[in-house]
């Protein structure tokens, strides 16, 4: 499976990562040979198989419907790059 | 009748499907201890699950699940047993953790269905798709700052339910209809308030046109609608717009689109929209969500009488119409009401007073059920001297309104301002007497043939007693006077 | 060097009950030690002032007769692990300055138990590594040497190489790690020490930066199993906040350790033995296999038919888990931001200065197994096949009690000396993923030498919960090897 440089310039857009224009090359080689690595999959048999999602052999457990949380403002925005009046800053965004 | 609109090429027929986001009743959030109030300081109902703070985990709140699955019996819905929660990947400033918990391939409810009660008074069924959980996202403020956004993460992670029906409504009509009841029956349930203005009933509408016996045409979704009366108006908008880029020979595009309420008009949000790619996979912080039959069965147990069952029994029990019903039922406090008036009286006169002058006294001074402007058994206790003779109808409509005025009691003021009726015939004969002989020429003409002063006498009667006198003994007397 | 440095934690604890030294004293051993071996870079953060105090605090508690499971004992903290007031980077730069208003659950946990934390260790970038290499904090120095070659700077293998470097080099008697596809048992193993991942639920993952949450397990590196026994019994534990957390109790590791593994049938995976396994690695195994037989143990050859599969598997679920842990650090509201015109280019300017090449790798191929139109091909396939490698697990443990393998194909390599095809650099994990993916509990603890002079790990995988067996047959193993070699640096 290869990947061109346009598909690594979509995904690189999904996943929110600015990549320059001469990285593409190396990086559409690198990911071409990762997924023609991974792609030895296609000969297992899988035919009625379950996919597993995780290995916890149980069940969701729920919690009580209390508040416990929050009121923590102090905290929630310890780390922010940018605040102002409590509130989290960034640049604006246009709708 | 179907609902058309009349193109240059025919008639086009409209197909609405609805997404109703209804914020669920609870105290905590979906996946966090924090608060869920309305109107709360910025970013203090946040705890660091909700700020996706590294290393923290998500822990299921059980009233959500609960909520959800008796949202979805109220919708007479099949309850899947095992549901999956799968994150919806995507960059937003309010989306914290970069992506939005939800479930996609496996939803807490499957199908149901919602049954619209028309102006009109017919009815109709509108399937429901799905129901299924997720987070809300927080608050983006965009006017505060001449280059900035601000954030707000209050909502964040706030339970929400989305709610799909099929595209199975064909007017502006319908899918007010629609959404007025199931806000109903959420309420009923205690679900989620459904309060559009605060935001924690919003709906999407997925729209096209059609002609008659065309599969559906390509439909376009408008996101942001927050009255029922701006859905109604964004539909026949949309509709519109459609048919005239197909009439002008232009294809429909499958998108978003915003309503502007101020202009009145879906717009486009392509232009800013990035190629979704959402990226759904089931949450690995998260295991399926596994019911036991057991625990549904319990809940269903546990549903309140739902607006359609309760107004078919006061159709049957209270032979009340289709309308009055209908009315009556569509909030649960209403009806309770109107049942408290009506207990062991005639329902049919408290169904009257309660649709009536209490209604038209309730809208007069903006007031809510919650608050009435007189209590139900006080309107209860005004019926009652309305049953038993004490007031005529037309003295009960003054008692009301010094009901509404003073708080008293009826039987209070009718006593405190005599308004007693008379029911005494020697008084009554006496005024009756007093009438006949001030009006000689009058009582001639009636008896030459004059039929209709009939009337006047009776007035002139229930003049000089102050309107106190019982009319049917009026009228029996008068009669035999004049015989 | 102070002997104290030297002492495993079930000697020192014994020692500080005795009265021999203090917790201060032992403490302060362990910091002149981290002093001297601070070229290996194996600490991001050094919180030495901290531990000093929690030592007095201890010294305190051991008086009263009100010791923890762990007082007094210095370890290490892999940077991975929320530390309240303490910077956690995870070793990206992305979160230089990130100080976490919280604790992690597991280091609460062994912060109760009395233990103390002397700093912050060394990781890959968000744990993505078999070397240290990728972390935006320089590399980590392996505190062995060759034999042949004793300029040579080597890895200490990873993700968890600061962890296994600080062990190692007795800067701290034990160090927490976190195990995603290798990264607590391939470190162990170049570093010539013993760590345990757990059984997937074992210990919580609250606090703890995620790379892959549903393969991602902390777990306990010292230099005995036994050590390795009192660590876990302070981590691991229940934790409603994290909801892949198992429900179980935390059974007494330490009274596992009964030296007797008579009976016991041990499971010799016949597809471990790849084309091109070095005879040295072969010839490591087969000691561990006598070892057990002559201890009373049954070799018995079982087949793993999906092992081969286990690597790309891996490589697909792990990147897409990443890709979606990872979109947090959007420069929001902590960590690193790049200002951009509008909020789209503050995400992508953020994100690729904040995040390494490896990390930015992973996400991309995460992103792309995800996105519409390969989700069936690739992520759905590689769910499939993830059971079909668990089954094999299931059925082997129906005929055996434990399986034995070698950690890793190699001994610790030179820093620089690898090519630059990630997938080459994977493959240092093709025997220790396979349990990753089936979520049981693993351990590598040290065979012997090669003939370079560097340590080679044997790994044991057990059943679901039962890390109990898996630490006995290795503390057998441990004393009928007897692996007493110790790094240079240690040595000098
Ligand atoms: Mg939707
Ligand atoms: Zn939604």
């Amino acid at each position: 499976m290869s990947l061109d440089k346009a598909t690594v310039r979509t995904i690189a857009n999904l996943a929110r990562l600015e990549v320059r224009d001469d990285e593409l090359d190396h990086l559409a080689g690198e990911l071409s040979n990762i997924m023609t690595f991974v792609e030895q999959l296609a000969e297992v048999n899988t035919d009625g198989v379950q996919p597993m999602t995780s290995v916890a052999a149980m069940s969701l457990p729920r919690r009580a419907d209390e508040v416990t949380d929050g009121n923590c403002r102090d905290k929630v925005l310890a780390n922010a790059p940018e605040q102002q009046d409590g509130f989290f800053l960034v640049p604006k965004v246009v709708e | 009748m179907a609902y058309v609109i009349e193109g240059e090429t025919g008639d086009w027929e409209l197909v609405i499907g609805l997404e109703v986001h209804a914020q669920v009743t609870s105290k905590s959030k979906l996946f966090s201890g924090a608060a869920t109030d309305f109107g709360a300081e910025p970013n203090t109902q946040v705890s660091l699950v909700d700020a996706a703070m590294p290393g923290m985990l998500p822990v299921i709140n059980e009233k959500c699940v609960e909520q959800a699955v008796r949202t979805g019996l109220g919708l007479k819905a099949k309850i899947n047993l095992t549901s999956v929660f799968a994150r919806k990947n995507y960059f937003y400033a309010d989306l914290p953790q970069g992506y939005q918990i939800s479930q996609f391939e496996f939803p807490i409810v499957g199908e149901g269905e919602v049954i619209l009660d028309m102006p009109d008074g017919s009815t109709r069924t509108v399937g429901i798709e799905r129901l299924h959980l997720e987070q809300d996202a927080g608050k983006s403020l965009h006017d505060q700052h001449p280059s900035k956004s601000f954030i707000d993460l209050n909502r964040a992670g706030v339970s929400l339910m989305e709610i799909v029906s099929k595209p199975d409504m064909r007017s502006p009509e319908e899918a007010a209809a629609y959404v007025t009841k199931l806000r109903s029956i959420l309420r009923y349930l205690g679900t989620c308030d459904g309060n559009m203005a605060e935001g924690s009933m919003r709906c999407d509408a997925n729209v096209s046109v059609r002609k008659a016996g065309e599969p559906y045409r390509t439909r376009a979704e408008i996101k942001n609608v927050n009255s029922i009366r701006f859905l109604q108006q964004a539909i026949e908008y949309e509709a519109r717009r459609q048919i005239d880029v197909y009439e002008d020979g232009g294809q429909v595009v499958q998108e978003t689109r915003l309503w502007d309420s101020t202009k009145g008009e879906t717009r486009s949000m392509r232009s800013k929209e990035q190629a979704h790619d959402y990226r759904y996979f089931p949450d690995p912080d998260l295991l399926p969500l596994v019911l036991e039959q057991a625990y549904v069965d319990e809940i269903k147990a546990g549903l309140p009488e739902l607006p359609d069952e309760k107004k078919d029994r006061f159709i049957k029990d209270y032979g009340l119409s289709t309308y009055d019903a209908g009315v009556l039922v569509a909030e649960q406090a209403n009806a309770d009401f109107f049942e408290a008036v009506a207990r062991g009286r005639d329902p049919k006169l408290a169904c009257n007073w309660v649709m009536g002058d209490f209604a038209a006294a309730q809208n007069r001074l903006g007031r809510t059920i919650d608050d009435p402007v007189v209590s139900a058994a006080d309107l209860g206790g005004l019926v009652d001297l309305i049953a038993d003779n004490t007031i005529s109808g037309r003295i009960a409509k003054e008692v009301f309104e010094l009901m509404v005025d003073s708080g008293k009691a009826p039987a209070v003021i009718v006593e405190e301002k005599g308004l007693k009726q008379v029911t005494d015939t020697g008084a009554i004969e006496a005024a009756i007497d007093a009438v006949l002989a001030a009006n000689p020429d009058k009582v001639a003409d009636y008896k030459g043939g004059k039929d209709k002063l009939f009337g006047f006498f009776v007035g002139q009667v229930m003049k000089s007693t102050g309107g106190k006198a019982n009319p049917a003994l009026v009228n029996d007397i008068l009669k035999a006077k004049l015989a | 060097m102070s002997k104290l440095v030297s002492l495993t934690m079930a000697e020192a604890r014994k020692g500080l009950a005795a009265k021999d030294f203090t917790a201060v004293e032992l403490v302060d051993a362990h910091i002149r030690q981290a002093e001297a071996a601070r070229p290996l870079n194996a600490f991001v953060t050094e919180t030495f002032e901290a531990a000093r105090a929690q030592a007095a605090a201890s010294d305190q508690r051991l008086a009263k007769g009100q010791a923890g499971a762990m007082e007094g004992l210095p370890i290490g903290m892999k940077d991975l692990f929320c530390t309240e007031g303490v910077r956690t980077t995870a070793c990206s730069k992305i979160l230089d300055n990130f100080v976490p208003p919280y604790e992690s659950t597991v280091s609460a946990n062994l912060k109760k138990a009395g233990a103390v934390v002397l700093g912050k260790t060394a990781l890959d970038e968000f744990a993505m590594g078999s070397s240290n290499m990728t972390s935006a904090f320089g590399v980590v120095e392996n505190p062995w040497k060759r034999a042949s070659d004793p300029a040579a700077r080597l890895v200490p293998g990873g993700s968890s190489g600061g962890s296994a470097a600080a062990v190692a080099a007795r800067m701290v008697m034990g160090a927490t790690g976190t195990d995603t596809g290798g990264s607590i048992r391939q470190p162990a193993a170049f570093c010539g020490i013993t760590g345990i991942k757990p059984t997937y639920g074992r210990c919580s993952r609250w606090g703890v930066i995620a790379f892959a949450s549903s393969l991602d397990q902390a777990g306990p590196m010292a230099r005995t199993a036994r050590d390795c026994a009192i660590m876990l019994g302070a981590m691991a534990g229940f934790d409603p906040k994290d909801s892949t957390s198992a429900p179980v109790p935390v059974p007494n590791f330490e009274a596992a350790l009964t030296g007797d593994v008579r009976g016991l049938k041990v499971g010799i995976p016949r597809e471990y033995r790849p084309e091109g396994l070095s005879a040295e690695i072969q010839a490591l195994w087969d000691k561990g296999i006598a070892l057990l037989q002559a201890a009373g143990a049954t070799p018995v050859e079982i087949s793993l038919p999906h092992t081969k599969y286990a690597l790309p598997t891996y490589y697909i679920v792990a990147p897409a888990e990443c890709s979606s842990n990872l979109a947090r650090y959007d420069g929001l509201r902590y960590g690193r931001r790049v200002e951009g015109k509008s909020l789209d280019e503050m995400y992508a300017k953020s994100r690729a200065a904040g995040f390494g090449a490896e990390v930015r790798r992973r996400i991309l191929i995460g992103t792309y197994v995800l996105s519409a139109g390969y989700y069936d091909a690739y992520y759905a396939k590689a769910q499939k096949v993830r059971r079909l490698i668990a089954e094999d697990f299931t059925k082997a443990f129906q005929t055996v009690d434990v399986i034995l393998t070698p950690t890793a194909p190699s001994a610790a390599f030179g820093i620089g000396e690898t090519d630059d095809n990630p997938v080459t650099m994977w493959l240092n994990d093709v025997f220790t993923i396979p349990t990753s993916l089936a979520g049981l509990p693993g351990l590598s603890l040290p065979g012997g030498l090669s003939a370079d002079g560097l340590p080679l790990g044997l790994q044991l995988i057990g059943r679901p919960f039962d890390e109990e067996t898996v630490l006995r047959v290795a503390d057998v193993m441990e004393k009928a090897v007897g692996f007493d070699a110790v790094p240079a640096l240690v040595e000098g």
